[in-house]
Protein backbone atom coordinates (compact mmCIF):
# COMPACT_ATOMS: atom_id res chain seq x y z
CA UNK A 1 0.00 0.00 0.00
CA UNK A 2 2.79 2.40 0.94
CA UNK A 3 4.60 1.43 -2.22
CA UNK A 4 1.49 2.14 -4.26
CA UNK A 5 1.18 5.60 -2.73
CA UNK A 6 4.82 6.37 -3.47
CA UNK A 7 4.41 5.17 -7.05
CA UNK A 8 1.35 7.39 -7.45
CA UNK A 9 3.29 10.34 -6.03
CA UNK A 10 6.13 9.77 -8.47
CA UNK A 11 3.60 9.63 -11.27
CA UNK A 12 1.96 12.84 -10.14
CA UNK A 13 5.30 14.63 -10.05
CA UNK A 14 6.26 13.29 -13.45
CA UNK A 15 2.99 14.56 -14.90
CA UNK A 16 3.82 18.16 -14.16
CA UNK A 17 3.87 20.01 -17.43
CA UNK A 18 5.69 23.28 -17.00
CA UNK A 19 3.93 26.36 -18.32
CA UNK A 20 5.78 28.43 -20.91
CA UNK A 21 7.77 31.55 -20.01
CA UNK A 22 5.75 33.91 -22.18
CA UNK A 23 2.61 33.01 -20.26
CA UNK A 24 4.26 34.00 -16.99
CA UNK A 25 5.40 37.27 -18.55
CA UNK A 26 1.94 38.04 -19.91
CA UNK A 27 0.38 37.33 -16.52
CA UNK A 28 3.06 39.51 -14.96
CA UNK A 29 1.99 42.40 -17.20
CA UNK A 30 -1.58 42.36 -15.92
CA UNK A 31 -0.24 42.25 -12.37
CA UNK A 32 -0.69 38.57 -11.58
CA UNK A 33 2.49 36.76 -10.68
CA UNK A 34 2.23 33.05 -11.22
CA UNK A 35 3.26 31.07 -8.13
CA UNK A 36 6.09 28.60 -8.34
CA UNK A 37 3.67 25.78 -7.75
CA UNK A 38 1.52 26.88 -10.69
CA UNK A 39 1.79 23.38 -11.86
CA UNK A 40 -0.36 20.64 -13.09
CA UNK A 41 -3.85 21.75 -12.20
CA UNK A 42 -3.94 25.40 -13.23
CA UNK A 43 -2.06 24.86 -16.47
CA UNK A 44 -4.30 21.90 -17.17
CA UNK A 45 -7.42 24.04 -16.69
CA UNK A 46 -6.09 26.71 -19.05
CA UNK A 47 -5.19 24.12 -21.66
CA UNK A 48 -8.51 22.33 -21.25
CA UNK A 49 -10.52 25.53 -21.67
CA UNK A 50 -8.54 26.50 -24.74
CA UNK A 51 -8.93 23.07 -26.36
CA UNK A 52 -12.66 22.91 -25.57
CA UNK A 53 -13.24 26.40 -27.01
CA UNK A 54 -11.17 25.71 -30.12
CA UNK A 55 -12.95 22.40 -30.66
CA UNK A 56 -16.48 23.69 -30.23
CA UNK A 57 -15.88 26.82 -32.30
CA UNK A 58 -14.36 24.71 -35.07
CA UNK A 59 -17.41 22.45 -35.16
CA UNK A 60 -19.93 25.30 -35.14
CA UNK A 61 -18.07 27.00 -37.97
CA UNK A 62 -17.75 23.78 -39.97
CA UNK A 63 -21.50 23.17 -40.09
CA UNK A 64 -22.05 26.58 -41.64
CA UNK A 65 -19.07 26.11 -43.95
CA UNK A 66 -20.47 22.80 -45.20
CA UNK A 67 -23.81 24.40 -46.07
CA UNK A 68 -22.15 27.35 -47.76
CA UNK A 69 -19.74 25.18 -49.75
CA UNK A 70 -22.50 22.80 -50.88
CA UNK A 71 -24.63 25.78 -51.82
CA UNK A 72 -21.77 27.23 -53.80
CA UNK A 73 -21.14 23.92 -55.58
CA UNK A 74 -24.80 23.61 -56.56
CA UNK A 75 -25.16 27.30 -57.46
CA UNK A 76 -27.31 28.33 -54.57
CA UNK A 77 -26.76 31.07 -51.99
CA UNK A 78 -26.93 29.06 -48.80
CA UNK A 79 -27.90 30.34 -45.35
CA UNK A 80 -27.69 34.14 -45.27
CA UNK A 81 -30.52 35.33 -43.02
CA UNK A 82 -29.38 34.81 -39.43
CA UNK A 83 -26.60 37.24 -38.58
CA UNK A 84 -24.10 38.69 -41.07
CA UNK A 85 -23.54 36.22 -43.94
CA UNK A 86 -25.59 33.67 -41.99
CA UNK A 87 -22.87 33.31 -39.38
CA UNK A 88 -25.31 32.64 -36.56
CA UNK A 89 -27.28 30.03 -38.50
CA UNK A 90 -25.71 27.10 -36.64
CA UNK A 91 -26.46 28.65 -33.25
CA UNK A 92 -30.05 29.24 -34.31
CA UNK A 93 -30.34 25.63 -35.43
CA UNK A 94 -28.89 24.49 -32.13
CA UNK A 95 -31.46 26.49 -30.16
CA UNK A 96 -34.22 25.11 -32.38
CA UNK A 97 -33.08 21.54 -31.73
CA UNK A 98 -32.90 22.25 -28.01
CA UNK A 99 -36.62 23.12 -27.93
CA UNK A 100 -37.70 20.23 -30.14
CA UNK A 101 -39.63 17.43 -28.56
CA UNK A 102 -37.59 14.38 -27.69
CA UNK A 103 -39.67 11.51 -29.04
CA UNK A 104 -39.12 7.96 -27.84
CA UNK A 105 -41.28 5.34 -29.47
CA UNK A 106 -42.93 2.49 -27.58
CA UNK A 107 -40.72 -0.38 -28.68
CA UNK A 108 -37.36 1.20 -28.05
CA UNK A 109 -34.75 0.21 -25.54
CA UNK A 110 -34.88 3.47 -23.56
CA UNK A 111 -31.51 3.18 -21.83
CA UNK A 112 -29.49 2.22 -24.90
CA UNK A 113 -31.35 4.77 -27.01
CA UNK A 114 -30.03 7.52 -24.72
CA UNK A 115 -26.61 5.95 -24.31
CA UNK A 116 -25.94 5.60 -28.04
CA UNK A 117 -25.46 9.29 -28.95
CA UNK A 118 -23.39 9.87 -25.81
CA UNK A 119 -21.11 6.96 -26.64
CA UNK A 120 -20.74 8.27 -30.18
CA UNK A 121 -19.96 11.76 -28.90
CA UNK A 122 -17.40 10.74 -26.26
CA UNK A 123 -14.45 9.50 -28.39
CA UNK A 124 -14.99 12.16 -31.05
CA UNK A 125 -14.18 14.87 -28.51
CA UNK A 126 -11.62 13.03 -26.38
CA UNK A 127 -9.29 12.69 -29.36
CA UNK A 128 -8.89 16.48 -29.28
CA UNK A 129 -6.55 15.86 -26.35
CA UNK A 130 -4.09 14.25 -28.75
CA UNK A 131 -4.09 16.89 -31.48
CA UNK A 132 -1.25 19.41 -31.20
CA UNK A 133 -2.86 22.72 -32.15
CA UNK A 134 0.41 24.50 -31.37
CA UNK A 135 3.60 23.32 -29.71
CA UNK A 136 2.09 24.36 -26.33
CA UNK A 137 -1.66 23.93 -26.87
CA UNK A 138 -1.57 20.17 -26.59
CA UNK A 139 -3.11 18.18 -23.77
CA UNK A 140 -0.84 15.16 -23.93
CA UNK A 141 2.38 14.70 -25.86
CA UNK A 142 1.93 10.98 -25.49
CA UNK A 143 4.69 8.66 -26.80
CA UNK A 144 1.92 6.38 -28.11
CA UNK A 145 -0.31 9.20 -29.33
CA UNK A 146 -0.97 7.92 -32.85
CA UNK A 147 -2.02 4.52 -31.57
CA UNK A 148 -4.24 5.95 -28.83
CA UNK A 149 -5.95 8.21 -31.36
CA UNK A 150 -7.16 5.27 -33.43
CA UNK A 151 -7.94 3.20 -30.37
CA UNK A 152 -10.25 5.98 -29.16
CA UNK A 153 -11.79 6.95 -32.46
CA UNK A 154 -12.74 3.36 -33.27
CA UNK A 155 -14.95 3.29 -30.17
CA UNK A 156 -17.45 5.64 -31.80
CA UNK A 157 -18.78 2.90 -34.07
CA UNK A 158 -20.10 1.10 -30.98
CA UNK A 159 -22.31 4.13 -30.34
CA UNK A 160 -23.72 3.87 -33.87
CA UNK A 161 -24.41 0.15 -33.56
CA UNK A 162 -26.04 0.62 -30.15
CA UNK A 163 -28.34 3.38 -31.39
CA UNK A 164 -29.21 1.37 -34.49
CA UNK A 165 -30.13 -1.63 -32.35
CA UNK A 166 -31.98 0.35 -29.66
CA UNK A 167 -34.15 2.22 -32.17
CA UNK A 168 -35.97 -1.00 -33.09
CA UNK A 169 -36.36 0.35 -36.57
CA UNK A 170 -35.38 -1.65 -39.64
CA UNK A 171 -33.63 1.25 -41.31
CA UNK A 172 -31.69 2.07 -38.16
CA UNK A 173 -30.57 -1.49 -37.61
CA UNK A 174 -29.37 -1.82 -41.21
CA UNK A 175 -27.56 1.49 -40.91
CA UNK A 176 -25.87 0.44 -37.70
CA UNK A 177 -24.73 -2.91 -39.07
CA UNK A 178 -23.47 -1.35 -42.29
CA UNK A 179 -21.61 1.22 -40.27
CA UNK A 180 -19.89 -1.49 -38.26
CA UNK A 181 -18.88 -3.38 -41.40
CA UNK A 182 -17.59 -0.22 -43.02
CA UNK A 183 -15.71 1.04 -39.98
CA UNK A 184 -13.86 -2.22 -39.44
CA UNK A 185 -12.99 -2.49 -43.12
CA UNK A 186 -11.53 0.97 -43.45
CA UNK A 187 -9.79 1.06 -40.10
CA UNK A 188 -7.09 -1.35 -41.29
CA UNK A 189 -5.85 0.67 -44.29
CA UNK A 190 -6.11 3.82 -42.16
CA UNK A 191 -3.87 2.44 -39.42
CA UNK A 192 -1.52 0.79 -41.92
CA UNK A 193 -1.06 4.13 -43.69
CA UNK A 194 -0.17 5.71 -40.35
CA UNK A 195 2.16 2.79 -39.68
CA UNK A 196 4.21 3.83 -42.71
CA UNK A 197 4.61 7.30 -41.19
CA UNK A 198 5.50 5.81 -37.80
CA UNK A 199 7.98 3.51 -39.47
CA UNK A 200 9.75 6.38 -41.16
CA UNK A 201 9.63 8.77 -38.22
CA UNK A 202 10.54 6.09 -35.68
CA UNK A 203 8.07 7.48 -33.16
CA UNK A 204 4.34 7.40 -32.43
CA UNK A 205 4.37 10.77 -30.68
CA UNK A 206 2.34 13.11 -32.89
CA UNK A 207 4.33 16.18 -31.83
CA UNK A 208 7.64 14.47 -32.62
CA UNK A 209 6.31 13.48 -36.04
CA UNK A 210 5.50 17.14 -36.67
CA UNK A 211 8.91 18.27 -35.44
CA UNK A 212 10.57 15.78 -37.82
CA UNK A 213 8.74 17.34 -40.74
CA UNK A 214 10.06 20.80 -40.01
CA UNK A 215 13.75 20.02 -40.24
CA UNK A 216 14.09 20.89 -43.90
CA UNK A 217 15.58 18.44 -46.36
CA UNK A 218 18.37 18.59 -48.98
CA UNK A 219 19.66 21.79 -47.40
CA UNK A 220 16.52 23.75 -48.33
CA UNK A 221 15.46 26.10 -45.56
CA UNK A 222 11.75 25.94 -46.36
CA UNK A 223 9.60 23.74 -44.21
CA UNK A 224 7.31 22.20 -46.80
CA UNK A 225 10.14 20.40 -48.60
CA UNK A 226 10.38 17.85 -45.81
CA UNK A 227 6.65 17.32 -45.35
CA UNK A 228 5.91 13.62 -45.43
CA UNK A 229 3.31 14.07 -48.14
CA UNK A 230 5.55 15.85 -50.62
CA UNK A 231 8.18 13.27 -51.44
CA UNK A 232 8.06 10.50 -48.88
CA UNK A 233 4.58 9.03 -48.88
CA UNK A 234 2.23 10.20 -51.60
CA UNK A 235 0.80 6.67 -51.52
CA UNK A 236 0.19 6.53 -47.79
CA UNK A 237 -1.31 9.99 -47.86
CA UNK A 238 -3.81 8.94 -50.52
CA UNK A 239 -4.69 5.74 -48.62
CA UNK A 240 -5.03 7.70 -45.39
CA UNK A 241 -7.22 10.37 -46.91
CA UNK A 242 -9.61 7.93 -48.60
CA UNK A 243 -9.90 5.77 -45.48
CA UNK A 244 -10.38 8.76 -43.20
CA UNK A 245 -13.30 9.94 -45.31
CA UNK A 246 -14.74 6.44 -45.01
CA UNK A 247 -14.12 6.39 -41.26
CA UNK A 248 -16.13 9.54 -40.67
CA UNK A 249 -18.97 8.18 -42.85
CA UNK A 250 -19.04 10.86 -45.48
CA UNK A 251 -20.04 10.72 -49.12
CA UNK A 252 -19.00 8.70 -51.17
CA UNK A 253 -18.80 6.29 -48.22
CA UNK A 254 -21.94 7.34 -46.32
CA UNK A 255 -23.81 4.04 -46.56
CA UNK A 256 -24.75 4.02 -42.84
CA UNK A 257 -27.01 7.00 -43.40
CA UNK A 258 -27.77 6.69 -47.08
CA UNK A 259 -30.87 8.87 -47.29
CA UNK A 260 -32.07 7.48 -50.60
CA UNK A 261 -32.34 3.91 -49.31
CA UNK A 262 -32.24 3.94 -45.49
CA UNK A 263 -34.14 7.21 -44.78
CA UNK A 264 -31.27 8.41 -42.60
CA UNK A 265 -29.79 5.19 -41.26
CA UNK A 266 -28.92 4.88 -37.63
CA UNK A 267 -30.39 8.26 -36.64
CA UNK A 268 -33.81 7.80 -38.26
CA UNK A 269 -35.59 7.69 -34.90
CA UNK A 270 -33.60 10.45 -33.24
CA UNK A 271 -35.04 13.89 -32.65
CA UNK A 272 -34.12 17.03 -30.79
CA UNK A 273 -30.98 17.17 -28.72
CA UNK A 274 -30.06 13.52 -29.28
CA UNK A 275 -29.95 14.13 -33.00
CA UNK A 276 -27.90 17.27 -32.37
CA UNK A 277 -25.41 15.19 -30.39
CA UNK A 278 -24.93 12.89 -33.38
CA UNK A 279 -24.59 15.87 -35.64
CA UNK A 280 -21.99 17.60 -33.45
CA UNK A 281 -19.97 14.43 -33.00
CA UNK A 282 -19.89 13.72 -36.73
CA UNK A 283 -18.41 17.12 -37.45
CA UNK A 284 -16.02 16.84 -34.51
CA UNK A 285 -14.75 13.56 -35.94
CA UNK A 286 -14.33 15.14 -39.36
CA UNK A 287 -12.31 17.98 -37.85
CA UNK A 288 -10.14 15.57 -35.87
CA UNK A 289 -9.43 13.54 -39.00
CA UNK A 290 -8.52 16.65 -40.97
CA UNK A 291 -6.23 17.83 -38.19
CA UNK A 292 -4.57 14.43 -38.04
CA UNK A 293 -3.99 14.42 -41.81
CA UNK A 294 -2.23 17.75 -41.40
CA UNK A 295 -0.17 16.47 -38.47
CA UNK A 296 1.01 13.32 -40.21
CA UNK A 297 1.54 14.53 -43.74
CA UNK A 298 1.53 18.33 -43.93
CA UNK A 299 3.81 19.57 -41.18
CA UNK A 300 1.18 20.19 -38.51
CA UNK A 301 1.35 23.61 -36.92
CA UNK A 302 4.45 24.71 -38.86
CA UNK A 303 4.30 27.18 -41.65
CA UNK A 304 5.06 25.94 -45.19
CA UNK A 305 7.57 28.78 -45.31
CA UNK A 306 9.61 27.27 -42.50
CA UNK A 307 10.78 29.83 -39.99
CA UNK A 308 10.41 32.71 -42.45
CA UNK A 309 7.99 34.80 -40.43
CA UNK A 310 9.25 34.35 -36.90
CA UNK A 311 12.92 33.41 -37.33
CA UNK A 312 14.06 35.31 -40.42
CA UNK A 313 11.78 38.35 -40.43
CA UNK A 314 11.34 38.30 -36.63
CA UNK A 315 7.76 39.54 -36.86
CA UNK A 316 7.01 38.43 -33.31
CA UNK A 317 9.90 40.44 -31.83
CA UNK A 318 8.96 43.50 -33.90
CA UNK A 319 5.36 43.30 -32.71
CA UNK A 320 6.52 42.88 -29.13
CA UNK A 321 8.71 45.98 -29.32
CA UNK A 322 5.83 47.93 -30.92
CA UNK A 323 3.35 46.97 -28.22
CA UNK A 324 5.81 46.86 -25.38
CA UNK A 325 4.58 43.86 -23.41
CA UNK A 326 7.08 41.20 -22.40
CA UNK A 327 6.06 37.76 -23.53
CA UNK A 328 3.95 39.08 -26.42
CA UNK A 329 6.34 37.49 -28.93
CA UNK A 330 5.57 34.07 -27.48
CA UNK A 331 1.85 34.71 -27.86
CA UNK A 332 2.35 35.82 -31.47
CA UNK A 333 4.30 32.66 -32.24
CA UNK A 334 1.53 30.53 -30.76
CA UNK A 335 -1.10 32.42 -32.75
CA UNK A 336 0.90 31.94 -35.93
CA UNK A 337 1.11 28.21 -35.25
CA UNK A 338 -2.59 27.79 -34.57
CA UNK A 339 -3.44 29.85 -37.65
CA UNK A 340 -1.39 27.59 -39.91
CA UNK A 341 -2.84 24.51 -38.25
CA UNK A 342 -6.42 25.72 -38.72
CA UNK A 343 -5.79 26.91 -42.27
CA UNK A 344 -4.38 23.55 -43.36
CA UNK A 345 -7.06 21.59 -41.52
CA UNK A 346 -9.83 23.62 -43.13
CA UNK A 347 -8.29 23.05 -46.54
CA UNK A 348 -8.75 19.31 -46.00
CA UNK A 349 -12.23 19.77 -44.63
CA UNK A 350 -13.03 21.83 -47.72
CA UNK A 351 -11.73 19.01 -49.93
CA UNK A 352 -13.99 16.56 -48.04
CA UNK A 353 -16.97 18.86 -48.67
CA UNK A 354 -15.98 19.24 -52.31
CA UNK A 355 -15.94 15.45 -52.63
CA UNK A 356 -19.38 15.36 -51.04
CA UNK A 357 -20.63 17.82 -53.61
CA UNK A 358 -19.12 15.93 -56.53
CA UNK A 359 -19.24 12.17 -56.13
CA UNK A 360 -22.14 9.69 -56.05
CA UNK A 361 -22.50 7.06 -53.34
CA UNK A 362 -20.83 3.66 -53.73
CA UNK A 363 -22.64 0.34 -53.72
CA UNK A 364 -22.05 -1.80 -50.58
CA UNK A 365 -20.12 -4.51 -52.45
CA UNK A 366 -17.95 -1.91 -54.16
CA UNK A 367 -17.33 -0.25 -50.83
CA UNK A 368 -16.18 -3.40 -49.07
CA UNK A 369 -14.25 -4.70 -52.08
CA UNK A 370 -12.39 -1.43 -52.46
CA UNK A 371 -11.02 -1.72 -48.95
CA UNK A 372 -10.25 -5.44 -48.79
CA UNK A 373 -9.11 -6.09 -52.34
CA UNK A 374 -7.39 -2.81 -53.10
CA UNK A 375 -6.52 -0.59 -50.15
CA UNK A 376 -5.26 -3.23 -47.71
CA UNK A 377 -2.84 -4.97 -50.13
CA UNK A 378 -1.74 -1.56 -51.35
CA UNK A 379 -1.00 -0.32 -47.86
CA UNK A 380 0.97 -3.48 -47.03
CA UNK A 381 3.07 -2.92 -50.17
CA UNK A 382 3.51 0.69 -49.12
CA UNK A 383 4.90 -0.39 -45.76
CA UNK A 384 7.50 -2.53 -47.50
CA UNK A 385 8.49 0.31 -49.78
CA UNK A 386 9.00 2.58 -46.79
CA UNK A 387 10.91 -0.15 -44.93
CA UNK A 388 13.31 -0.66 -47.84
CA UNK A 389 13.73 3.08 -48.24
CA UNK A 390 14.52 3.31 -44.54
CA UNK A 391 17.00 0.45 -44.89
CA UNK A 392 18.86 2.31 -47.65
CA UNK A 393 18.68 5.50 -45.64
CA UNK A 394 20.29 3.94 -42.57
CA UNK A 395 22.74 1.42 -43.99
CA UNK A 396 23.41 2.63 -47.56
CA UNK A 397 23.72 -1.07 -48.37
CA UNK A 398 22.20 -1.28 -51.83
CA UNK A 399 22.74 -4.96 -52.64
CA UNK A 400 20.49 -6.44 -50.00
CA UNK A 401 17.86 -3.79 -50.50
CA UNK A 402 17.83 -4.24 -54.27
CA UNK A 403 17.58 -8.01 -53.97
CA UNK A 404 14.73 -7.64 -51.51
CA UNK A 405 13.01 -5.07 -53.70
CA UNK A 406 13.26 -7.48 -56.66
CA UNK A 407 11.64 -10.26 -54.63
CA UNK A 408 8.86 -7.90 -53.60
CA UNK A 409 8.36 -6.60 -57.13
CA UNK A 410 7.88 -10.18 -58.31
CA UNK A 411 5.38 -10.83 -55.54
CA UNK A 412 3.53 -7.59 -56.13
CA UNK A 413 3.55 -8.16 -59.88
CA UNK A 414 2.03 -11.59 -59.41
CA UNK A 415 -0.58 -10.13 -57.14
CA UNK A 416 -1.43 -7.39 -59.63
CA UNK A 417 -1.80 -9.91 -62.46
CA UNK A 418 -4.11 -11.98 -60.29
CA UNK A 419 -6.20 -8.96 -59.33
CA UNK A 420 -6.46 -7.68 -62.88
CA UNK A 421 -7.65 -11.13 -64.05
CA UNK A 422 -10.24 -11.11 -61.27
CA UNK A 423 -11.55 -7.67 -62.14
CA UNK A 424 -11.58 -8.40 -65.88
CA UNK A 425 -13.64 -11.52 -65.22
CA UNK A 426 -15.99 -9.49 -63.05
CA UNK A 427 -16.41 -6.81 -65.72
CA UNK A 428 -17.08 -9.43 -68.40
CA UNK A 429 -19.67 -11.01 -66.15
CA UNK A 430 -21.34 -7.66 -65.60
CA UNK A 431 -21.45 -6.72 -69.28
CA UNK A 432 -22.27 -10.17 -70.64
CA UNK A 433 -25.97 -9.40 -71.23
CA UNK A 434 -25.03 -6.27 -73.12
CA UNK A 435 -22.42 -8.04 -75.25
CA UNK A 436 -24.56 -10.98 -76.31
CA UNK B 1 11.15 5.13 -16.92
CA UNK B 2 7.83 3.33 -16.91
CA UNK B 3 5.98 6.44 -15.85
CA UNK B 4 7.03 8.42 -18.93
CA UNK B 5 4.15 6.80 -20.79
CA UNK B 6 1.68 8.40 -18.37
CA UNK B 7 2.63 12.04 -18.80
CA UNK B 8 -0.33 14.35 -18.88
CA UNK B 9 -3.07 11.81 -18.27
CA UNK B 10 -5.04 14.02 -15.81
CA UNK B 11 -5.90 16.34 -18.68
CA UNK B 12 -7.11 13.40 -20.74
CA UNK B 13 -9.33 12.39 -17.84
CA UNK B 14 -10.65 15.97 -17.64
CA UNK B 15 -11.54 15.92 -21.35
CA UNK B 16 -13.02 12.45 -20.92
CA UNK B 17 -15.26 13.74 -18.14
CA UNK B 18 -16.24 16.77 -20.24
CA UNK B 19 -17.10 14.67 -23.27
CA UNK B 20 -18.91 12.11 -21.14
CA UNK B 21 -21.03 14.60 -19.23
CA UNK B 22 -21.81 17.10 -22.00
CA UNK B 23 -24.28 15.04 -24.07
CA UNK B 24 -26.21 14.05 -20.94
CA UNK B 25 -26.19 17.67 -19.77
CA UNK B 26 -27.57 18.83 -23.13
CA UNK B 27 -30.23 16.12 -23.11
CA UNK B 28 -31.29 17.04 -19.57
CA UNK B 29 -31.58 20.71 -20.47
CA UNK B 30 -33.61 19.74 -23.53
CA UNK B 31 -35.90 17.60 -21.36
CA UNK B 32 -36.58 20.62 -19.14
CA UNK B 33 -37.14 23.30 -21.77
CA UNK B 34 -38.78 21.30 -24.55
CA UNK B 35 -42.40 21.63 -25.57
CA UNK B 36 -44.31 18.34 -25.47
CA UNK B 37 -47.28 17.72 -27.73
CA UNK B 38 -48.35 14.10 -27.42
CA UNK B 39 -50.04 12.64 -30.46
CA UNK B 40 -51.67 9.37 -31.38
CA UNK B 41 -49.29 8.12 -34.04
CA UNK B 42 -46.23 9.81 -32.69
CA UNK B 43 -44.87 7.00 -30.58
CA UNK B 44 -44.84 4.26 -33.18
CA UNK B 45 -41.72 3.26 -35.05
CA UNK B 46 -41.17 5.02 -38.37
CA UNK B 47 -41.63 2.75 -41.32
CA UNK B 48 -42.32 5.03 -44.27
CA UNK B 49 -45.80 5.83 -43.04
CA UNK B 50 -47.02 2.25 -42.74
CA UNK B 51 -47.98 0.40 -39.60
CA UNK B 52 -44.72 -1.30 -38.57
CA UNK B 53 -44.92 -5.06 -38.86
CA UNK B 54 -42.77 -7.52 -36.97
CA UNK B 55 -39.77 -6.82 -34.84
CA UNK B 56 -36.79 -5.03 -36.32
CA UNK B 57 -34.30 -7.19 -34.47
CA UNK B 58 -33.92 -9.94 -37.00
CA UNK B 59 -31.21 -12.47 -37.71
CA UNK B 60 -28.35 -11.02 -39.60
CA UNK B 61 -26.58 -12.09 -42.72
CA UNK B 62 -23.40 -14.10 -42.18
CA UNK B 63 -21.41 -11.81 -44.49
CA UNK B 64 -21.07 -9.24 -41.71
CA UNK B 65 -19.46 -11.83 -39.46
CA UNK B 66 -17.04 -12.97 -42.16
CA UNK B 67 -15.72 -9.44 -42.42
CA UNK B 68 -15.55 -9.18 -38.64
CA UNK B 69 -13.45 -12.36 -38.46
CA UNK B 70 -11.06 -11.09 -41.10
CA UNK B 71 -10.90 -7.74 -39.34
CA UNK B 72 -9.79 -9.33 -36.08
CA UNK B 73 -6.91 -11.07 -37.86
CA UNK B 74 -5.74 -7.92 -39.57
CA UNK B 75 -6.26 -5.70 -36.57
CA UNK B 76 -4.04 -7.92 -34.45
CA UNK B 77 -1.52 -7.87 -37.27
CA UNK B 78 -1.54 -4.07 -37.16
CA UNK B 79 -1.00 -4.09 -33.42
CA UNK B 80 1.98 -6.42 -33.89
CA UNK B 81 3.37 -4.20 -36.63
CA UNK B 82 3.57 -1.08 -34.45
CA UNK B 83 6.33 -2.32 -32.09
CA UNK B 84 8.16 -3.65 -35.12
CA UNK B 85 7.96 -0.24 -36.81
CA UNK B 86 9.26 1.55 -33.72
CA UNK B 87 12.18 -0.88 -33.33
CA UNK B 88 12.98 -0.80 -37.02
CA UNK B 89 12.85 2.97 -37.16
CA UNK B 90 15.21 3.49 -34.23
CA UNK B 91 18.04 1.06 -35.04
CA UNK B 92 21.60 2.28 -34.89
CA UNK B 93 24.08 1.92 -37.70
CA UNK B 94 26.01 -0.94 -36.04
CA UNK B 95 23.03 -3.26 -36.24
CA UNK B 96 22.78 -3.45 -40.01
CA UNK B 97 22.48 -7.22 -40.10
CA UNK B 98 19.74 -7.04 -37.51
CA UNK B 99 17.85 -4.55 -39.64
CA UNK B 100 17.94 -6.85 -42.65
CA UNK B 101 16.75 -9.71 -40.47
CA UNK B 102 13.84 -7.62 -39.19
CA UNK B 103 12.84 -6.83 -42.77
CA UNK B 104 12.92 -10.50 -43.77
CA UNK B 105 10.99 -11.57 -40.69
CA UNK B 106 8.28 -9.02 -41.26
CA UNK B 107 7.96 -10.03 -44.91
CA UNK B 108 7.38 -13.62 -43.81
CA UNK B 109 4.80 -12.50 -41.23
CA UNK B 110 2.87 -10.32 -43.66
CA UNK B 111 3.30 -12.92 -46.39
CA UNK B 112 1.50 -15.54 -44.32
CA UNK B 113 -1.35 -13.11 -43.68
CA UNK B 114 -1.50 -12.12 -47.34
CA UNK B 115 -1.80 -15.79 -48.27
CA UNK B 116 -4.70 -15.93 -45.81
CA UNK B 117 -6.31 -12.92 -47.47
CA UNK B 118 -5.86 -14.44 -50.93
CA UNK B 119 -7.37 -17.70 -49.65
CA UNK B 120 -10.38 -15.85 -48.26
CA UNK B 121 -10.63 -14.00 -51.54
CA UNK B 122 -10.53 -17.20 -53.63
CA UNK B 123 -13.15 -18.83 -51.39
CA UNK B 124 -15.45 -15.84 -52.02
CA UNK B 125 -15.43 -14.76 -48.38
CA UNK B 126 -14.99 -11.17 -49.56
CA UNK B 127 -17.96 -11.38 -51.90
CA UNK B 128 -20.89 -9.23 -50.88
CA UNK B 129 -23.98 -10.96 -52.23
Amino acid sequence: MVELVSVLKTMAVSQVQSYPDWLAQLFGFIGVSLPDDFLLFQWAVILFTAIAIVGQAAVVFMVLMERKVLAWLTQRIGPNRVGPFGLLQTLADGVKLLFKEDIMTRDQDKLLFTLGPALFFLPCFVVYALIPFTSELLAIALPTGALLFFALSSISVIGIVISGWASNNKYSLLGGMRSAAQAISYEIPLVLAVLAVVLYAGTMNIRDIIEMQNNGAFGFPFGFISWFSIWLFPLSFIIFFISSIAEVNRIPFDLPEAESELVSGYNTEYTGMKFATFFLAEYAALFAMGALTVCFFFGGYYSPLGGLLSETLKIDVILQSLIGIDGFAGLVRQLEMISWMMLKTYIFIFVAMWIRGSLPRLKPDELMGFSWKFLIPLSLINIFMIAIQKYWHVTSDLTFGLAWAAVLVLGVGGFCVMMSRHFTAKLEERFKPALT
Amino acid sequence: MSHMYLTGFPLLILLLAFAGVMPFLLMTIAQIVQFKAPGKGKYTTYESGMEPFGDARIQFDVKFYMYALLFIVFDIETVFLFPWAITYGNLELDSMAFMGMLLVEMTIFIGILLVGLIYAFRRDALKWQ
